[in-house]
């Protein structure tokens, strides 16, 4: 009889075995080892929306350049991308990389190229007539080192001020009129606030971040800017200073709830009326659009004053990780990522610029005719709050920094060396 | 159930005639009892009436500043598309939760019988080391075993989850089944022993099959704790082989312009599975509990 | 072979758990104990390409003496306390409730248990609702309802305030988990023996006497093993803040937000310290307990 409970146990873990070996027939998706074979595992934060809808046009212009190969989805929401970075991190710690992944283009990268993670795709530049087809300055943010290792889809701008015109109007300012600097729009924000409207919207740190450094590039001029991220602008200094008190005045006209707000939300505000202005990526115009909200009657949109003249600049794109399990596949997506056909299929779709100087400004909307207006002419500098600027760890602290401050955790004097150290 | 049960639970019904007392006097106290728990039950549907209202509204009516008001428009398309997309990872998670449960608790079954019931020395030791598995934080061990999954080859989604969650189930589960076994009476078990019956055979025979409430109690954590997982979930599987909760994340947090009416008809739908084994077997539960799953 | 006899089913029985638990566990520790005491602070150390040097406790001593990580341990206490205290207190208030039979017992049993069942990936979408922290003519949420309900003084700005707003996070929690401590308290209830309820009404006891000297004792090992449960529950937070506020909202850090923080930004390092030292306030708060449970018992029998 005691082989009844022997037969039970066996049986029991043999389930087990079982269960844990079974089951990998059904889903030829990648996140365990693909066999190299044609399917291509892109691996993006898009998963809903515009960036859903973007990606989906990505893909058949993929399937229509490179019939040979099969596309699958590995978007992974949440958080704008944090789900999906935390996710990627341990995947390609692990050496079980996708065979492409998105990622913000610019300093964020450092990370990936240090630990050796991604390829040098300079070759796959001049192969592709990549190296005409950008502009120069787009090149010189995206090299480290002398080499390339991402090709970016689209192209969003940071520093730009959304706002409601009927409450500006209500406020006794007229909206066509956009305020010299930082200084002038304070004056036209305590109007608003006279009358009983949240004059500026915004939302968890991130966004709070986004406004701080639209007001370093307002205050600080592009240069000096620049020197933020390279060393030559000091964090300790007095045109600092200048630009957190700003910072600081900023943040006491907007709303109590904001940490627990993302864009979306505090964009929503300016669209309700229930707030005038708030500073946002330019992804913000999709919110509009998708509601039927007209630019001139129902918003007007311009740089952050005293920003004119620069394009704060952030990117998505696209890399080759070492150990693709298809890196054919993946350079494949690579060159449709890169073609014009691509750029602006996946463009008209997201509500974001090409990368590509040479696409029709015609094919896209009125908002987005300004924005590669600007992104030809303007100073491109790297936006900070979304990885073009610094390096991760970099971006964390001061993050941090800032959300201690927002929150009450720390006054201006500690703020600005808590952000002189992350610097350091 | 069985006849354990009874001795170990003295049934509701004989209390109900020792309590009774000269009317009158109790009729403030139980007012007010009645007043508390209704108020109780108020504060605890909330949420769920927040959630169940704005499910039912169209893009424009479903947000923040109406939360407290009914729709404008009763609709049904949030359920809808929150269905179609929900739909196949419900399936996944019932592929997931259900053996993951049933081994886990035999496992559990297995480990607390033993800890239970056969004292050797250390036996203690073991049992205090098993239980201290439920008290890691999972995020500290989640690089490492990634790392492990894949060295075991593992395919990604469903059956690495499974394996996931029987491991981190065994302490709870060993918990629940050694207490429980603590409290059936020695002789039965005894009398066992005397017929000559092995180890094994008394633990088929005579153990399992007076381990029903036990058994209702684990599945029913490890049913729940299984479903709602997203830790695992998110690290282990993708929106396309994982289980709802990611589904879920993806619907409810991948939207640059958030849907709040499909967010909440796919969040009640997530919660429904769960939901139904708590309405249903809620009863099962603290019986389970009380039939001396708890002394510890 | 009389050895085998003897040790060999149970042996059996518990070894494949135990080996599982051994290298899932255990094993699992050790390496994250190991990666803690190294420098490995950037990327290219999390993936090898660089290398890492030993540091000994270095790391310990620098989290705990930051500003920031002793915010987020004071944090982790008030939560704690709150929502120990909170489920305690109503999930007992409940038990009591329903323990002498009532009309309609079944169904507050039922509502009262079921925000168990929910995911806070689930509940956490209209939690974010209900705390919002605008108060006044902007309310919403949980604000705006007590204005409706005429309670304006309860406004608050719940979780957006630095020094108490980690309190708000648990009140999802409370929510979620005092229907677990009533059953937990109903089975410890019902657990009591008629006779001893009896005997004391025989003594002449009133009903608030009984309770008083005869089922409340009765009670407390339930209440450890609830105490327990419960509290090593908050120390997983992380997936409420996570839902509620963002990781990056300085009011709301625990120490699990900061191990998760620190590990996207490839701070390996920091991050292993951080779960290696929620591990060592759980093993201080738990082992003991665990001890006790398991001396009690050997004299017991």
């Amino acid at each position: 009889m005691r082989r009844i409970g022997v037969v039970a146990t066996a049986a029991a873990i043999g389930l087990a075995l079982t269960a844990c070996s079974g089951g990998g027939d059904g889903s030829g998706d990648g996140g365990g080892g693909g066999d190299g074979g044609t399917d291509v595992e892109v691996f993006t934060w898009w998963a809903a929306g515009s960036e859903l809808t973007g990606l989906e046009a990505l893909e058949a212009v993929f399937a229509e350049q490179h019939p040979d190969f099969t596309f699958v989805n590995g978007a992974v929401a949440g958080g704008a991308g944090s789900a999906a970075k935390d996710l990627l991190q341990t995947r390609m710690q692990a050496g079980d990389p996708p065979d492409t992944f998105q990622a913000h283009a610019g300093a964020e990268l450092t990370d990936y190229i240090s630990a050796g993670q991604i390829e040098d795709i300079s070759d796959l530049y001049t192969e592709f007539g990549l190296t005409d087809a950008f502009p120069q300055d787009l090149l010189d943010l995206l090299t480290v080192d002398g080499a390339i290792y991402s090709v970016p889809s689209n192209i969003h701008r940071s520093n730009v001020v959304w706002a409601n015109p009927t409450v500006l109007e209500a406020a006794g300012i007229d909206p066509s009129a956009v305020p010299a600097d930082i200084d002038a729009w304070i004056a036209d924000l305590e109007a608003v606030q006279a009358t009983g409207v949240t004059a500026l919207s915004v939302a968890t740190t991130w966004t709070q971040v986004n406004l701080l450094e639209t007001v370093l590039m307002a205050d600080l001029g592009p240069e000096a800017y620049i020197g933020l991220w390279n060393g030559e602008t000091d964090w300790a200094g007095a045109e600092v200073t200048g630009a957190l008190e700003h910072f600081e005045t900023l943040m006491s006209f907007t709303n109590t709830d904001r940490d627990g707000l993302d864009w979306p939300e505090a964009t929503q505000m300016v669209i309700d009326g229930t707030a005038a202005y708030n500073v946002m990526g330019d992804w913000a115009v999709a919110a509009f659009e998708e509601q039927g909200v007209e630019r001139g009657p129902g918003f007007v949109d311009f740089p952050v004053p005293g920003s004119d003249g620069q394009f704060g600049f952030l990117a998505d794109s696209f890399t080759l990780p070492v150990g693709a399990p298809n890196p054919d596949g993946a350079t494949a997506w690579l060159e449709t990522v890169g073609s014009l056909e691509g750029q602006v299929a996946f463009n008209q779709a997201k509500g974001s610029i090409p990368a590509r100087t040479d696409a029709d400004p015609a094919d896209f909307s009125e908002y987005q005719q300004t924005a590669i207006e600007s992104y030809a002419n303007d100073a491109i500098v790297p936006s900070l709050a979304h990885g073009a600027a610094a390096p991760i760890a970099w971006s964390t602290a001061i993050s941090d920094a800032t959300s201690k401050y927002t929150t009450g955790g720390s006054d201006l004097a500690t703020y600005q060396e808590e952000l002189a150290a992350a610097a350091g | 159930m069985t006849t354990t049960t009874t001795t170990a639970a003295p049934g509701t019904d004989q209390l109900t005639p020792a309590i009774r007392r000269p009317k009158g006097r109790f009729t403030a106290a139980r007012t007010a009892r009645y007043a508390i728990a209704l108020f109780s039950l108020v504060i605890v549907l909330i949420p769920v009436y927040v959630l169940l209202v704005t499910s039912f509204k169209g893009p424009g009516d479903a947000t923040p500043s109406r939360a407290w008001a009914l729709p404008q428009l009763w609709i049904a398309d949030n359920w809808i598309m929150a269905w179609d997309t929900l739909a196949p990872a419900i399936g996944r998670t019932l592929q997931m939760v259900i053996p993951a449960s049933i081994i886990s608790a035999f496992l559990g079954s297995m480990n607390g019988f033993v800890l239970s019931r056969w004292s050797f020395r250390g036996a203690n030791v073991v049992f205090t080391l098993i239980l201290f598995g439920m008290f890691i934080p999972y995020q500290a061990v989640m690089i490492p075993l990634n790392q492990i999954v894949l060295d075991l080859g593992l395919p990604n989604g469903v059956p690495t989850l499974i394996l996931l969650h029987v491991i981190y189930g065994i302490p709870i589960t060993t918990l629940i089944f050694r207490n429980y076994y603590e409290s059936v009476p020695h002789e039965l078990i005894e009398a066992a022993r005397m017929d000559g019956a092995g180890m094994l055979r008394t633990y088929a025979w005579v153990v399992l099959p007076i381990s029903i409430p036990s058994f209702v109690v684990v599945l029913i954590w490890q049913f729940t704790s299984a479903w709602n997982d997203f830790l695992f979930a998110v690290f282990f599987s993708t929106p396309n082989t994982g289980p709802v909760t990611v589904a879920l994340n993806n619907l409810a947090n991948g939207a640059q312009l958030q849907n709040y009416g499909v967010s909440m008809a796919g969040a009640l739908f997530a919660s429904l599975p769960t939901l139904l084994v708590y309405i249903l077997l809620g009863k099962y539960f603290v019986g389970g509990l009380m039939s001396g799953s708890v002394k510890g | 072979m009389k050895t085998i006899k003897r040790w060999g089913p149970p042996v059996l029985l518990l070894t494949p758990s135990m080996i599982l638990l051994a290298v899932f566990v255990y094993g699992l520790i050790a390496a994250n104990f190991a990666t803690s005491a190294t420098d490995s602070h950037t990327a290219a150390q999390a993936t090898g390409a660089q290398p890492t040097v030993f540091v000994g406790i270095q790391n310990y001593l620098d989290l705990l003496a930051s500003e920031a990580f002793q915010h987020s341990l004071k944090n982790l206490l008030l939560y704690t306390v709150v929502f120990l205290v909170g489920t305690m207190l109503i999930g007992f208030m409940w038990a009591w409730l329903l323990e002498r039979p009532m009309r309609g017992e079944g169904l507050f049993r039922s509502v009262y248990l079921f925000p168990m069942a929910v995911s806070f990936i689930a509940s956490g979408v209209v939690w974010r609702w209900l705390l919002n922290s605008n108060e006044g003519e902007a309310a919403l949420g949980l604000n705006r309802l007590f204005q409706m309900v005429g309670l304006d003084f309860l406004q608050n700005p719940w979780w957006n305030n630095i020094t108490w707003g980690i309190a708000a996070i648990a009140l999802p929690a409370i929510w979620q988990l005092s229907g677990y401590v009533m059953a937990l308290f109903l089975a410890g209830f019902r657990g009591v023996p008629e006779e001893l309820r009896e005997a004391g009404r025989m003594d002449g006891a009133s009903e608030w006497q009984v309770y008083r000297h005869v089922i409340f004792p009765q009670l407390s090992p339930v209440a450890l093993s609830a105490l327990i449960i419960i509290g090593h529950m908050s120390l997983k937070a992380f997936d409420l803040i996570m839902s509620i506020s963002k990781p990056s909202n300085y009011q709301t850090k625990v120490p699990a937000v900061d191990m998760y923080v620190f590990k996207s930004s490839f701070d390996y390092a920091n991050s292993a310290a951080v779960g290696a030292i929620l591990l060592i306030i759980v093993a201080v708060l738990v082992v003991p307990y665990l001890i006790h449970t398991s001396r009690k018992e050997a004299s017991g029998r």
